[in-house]
């Protein structure tokens, strides 16, 4: 479905991404693990249209769309909920859901992906007045998930969705998108929590300096020395 | 859109609003010439309020630099009257043409190649007093001597060409005021409002969210700039001078970011409100020591800036939020 090849970005001169290649299949939940600086949330944003890369392509079904402006991105159905909980803190939760709700690809789709998101996470619909600025850390999460799941995405990518939450929260949102990729979606998980994201995932990468350095199904990774003693500290 | 389903004005707000564009539609009638000249004032500073409000308040850009759209919207319907006997009316629209194409050079400028808050803030003071030095030499209209519009011994009010007496200017800036406050209503309820405010909010969010943020801003500040422009052209027709030293100052650009600061920044009636206390209070004030026989100089400069401070501190949000949800007025944020 997304297929990069031979990524280099750069941040002035220092380079985020050296020669990055992967592939995510429909309907699989791929995980990118690697510590921080890796060039995790570099390769979101590429992919999403907010860094230029140097180098390589990136194609999503069969569109090139390297070196796209975001919105552009966006429209063809490929969906981010960025680091730490970006919502819009003085608009009410409603109005984030319609920002969301108002790129091109999804305008006729209104009603049925707010019953959805309101099917996901129901505490939303109770909360529709407040500014989402009041709303608690795991319900901010949920509002982000749900603002990007009314643009109507086939492919969301999550940059650290458990960063900062209690572990119960934590749980409840790994299996939301668990959920959401069972009803079809596919989703690129970016996570600190290596054990919980490899057990997640059909497929998982491994980041360090901008590298690929290990790729395979999540399980095998798990069972991997490297991994073991890098990340899971065993 | 699903925020509509929570919609509903209170009733009391619009009894409200009612009540005050009565009194404000009334008022020439029991005014004297005095109450009617601040109430101009009050107005003109209501809707450069409410154009700034749109780029500042609404898409969170910071203009220090807005004075550049007065004088060069004034500049350019008073040369076309002055030279041309074009009337202000067709000026006005050479008028936010030429603002609006200023506003897009600047806008383009800063947004494309990502030079954003304080940095803008400053590319839009400069480019103000780029324009203030470059008028000071600009002979054919009067340089820095200033260019003066005919003042006529008229008998009756000319609407056409915009020459008459205060009542008539004070109904032409209360119909720009009313005309600004329905035009920014309707905008903050529809997709361009809501993706203002998302990238005032966020401007990353907005674009992940696949928010195109360069157009966006840039119709914000050509909204603004021609808005602004408006009000160039009444202040032209109005007080019949215009010296670049004057209009082009950076104290103009700062003193229309004052009433909408402290009546609320991104409110609608925040404008109108910061409006009505400065220029309220410090006429009160003048008057005040005038009768107590003291002459102060710059007392009216003090006098804005302990507002300010007072605001600040206190209410940062602006005195209309806190007014209204006092008064159970509107929703949170209109």
């Amino acid at each position: 479905m997304l297929r990069i090849e031979n990524l280099d970005v750069f941040h002035g001169d220092a380079q985020a991404l050296d020669d990055v290649s992967l592939e995510i299949d429909e309907g699989a939940i791929v995980a990118i693990v690697g510590a921080n600086g890796a060039g995790k949330t570099s390769l979101i944003r590429t992919i999403a249209g907010m860094l230029r890369p140097a180098r390589g392509r990136i194609a999503f079904r069969d569109t090139d769309i390297t070196g796209w402006e975001s919105y552009r991105v966006c429209n063809l159905g490929i969906g981010q909920v960025a680091e730490g909980r970006q919502v819009f803190p003085t608009l009410s939760v409603a109005e984030n859901l319609d920002v969301g709700a108002m790129l091109p690809r999804a305008r006729g789709a209104q009603t049925a992906n707010l019953q959805r998101v309101f099917g996901l996470f129901p505490v939303l619909a109770e909360r529709l007045a407040q500014p989402a600025g009041t709303l608690s850390g795991g319900e901010q999460q949920m509002l982000a998930i749900g603002r990007c799941l009314m643009g109507a995405p086939e492919l969301v990518m999550f940059d650290e969705p458990s960063l900062g939450l209690a572990p119960a929260v934590v749980q409840q949102l790994l299996r939301t998108i668990r959920d959401l990729n069972r009803e079809g979606l596919t989703c690129v998980l970016v996570e600190q929590n290596v054990a919980v994201s490899l057990k997640l995932a059909a497929h998982a990468y491994v980041l360090e300096n901008g590298r690929i350095t290990l790729a395979g199904p999540g399980e095998e990774l798990l069972a991997d020395d490297r991994v073991r003693r890098a990340y899971l500290g065993l | 859109m699903i925020a509509r389903m929570l919609d509903g004005v209170p009733g009391r707000g619009l009894a409200v609003l009612a009540g005050l564009l009565a009194v404000l539609l009334a008022a020439p009638w029991v005014a004297n010439d005095y109450v009617l000249t601040v109430l101009i004032i009050v107005l003109y500073s209501a809707y450069t309020g409410q154009a700034w409000n749109v780029m500042m308040g609404f898409a969170g850009q910071l203009s220090l630099g807005h004075a550049i759209y007065v004088g060069l919207g004034g500049y350019a319907a008073a040369a076309l009257y002055v030279h041309f006997g074009v009337a202000p009316w067709l000026g006005l629209v050479a008028a936010v043409a030429i603002a609006a194409a200023c506003g897009a050079v600047i806008g383009f400028l800063a947004f494309r190649f990502g030079v954003g808050g304080v940095y803008f803030a400053i590319l839009t003071i400069a480019f103000a007093e780029f324009a203030r030095i470059g008028f000071d030499h600009f002979r054919w209209v009067g340089a820095s001597s200033g260019f003066f519009l005919p003042v006529a011994n008229y008998t009756r009010n000319d609407l056409w060409n915009l020459r008459g007496d205060p009542t008539m200017f004070y109904y032409v800036m209360l119909a720009l005021t009313v005309a600004a406050f329905a035009i920014c209503h309707v905008l903050l309820k529809s997709r361009i409002g809501y993706y203002w405010q998302a990238i005032r909010e966020d401007e990353v969010a907005a674009r992940s969210l696949g928010i195109d943020t360069f157009r966006y801003k840039m119709y914000a500040i050509v909204l603004s700039a021609g808005m602004t422009a408006v009000a160039g052209v009444f202040f032209a027709f109005y007080y019949n001078n215009l010296f670049p030293e004057q209009v082009f100052h950076i104290s103009r650009s700062i003193e229309m970011i004052l009433g909408p600061i402290i009546g609320g920044i991104g409110t609608l009636f925040g404008p109108l409100v910061g409006a009505l206390l400065l220029t309220g209070l410090s006429e009160a004030m003048q008057e005040l020591l005038t009768a107590l026989r003291l002459d102060v100089p710059g007392a009216k400069q003090v006098f804005y800036g302990l507002c300010l401070l007072v605001v600040v501190m206190a209410l940062p949000g602006g005195v209309w939020p806190w007014v209204a949800g006092k008064l159970g007025l509107t929703g949170p944020r209109s």
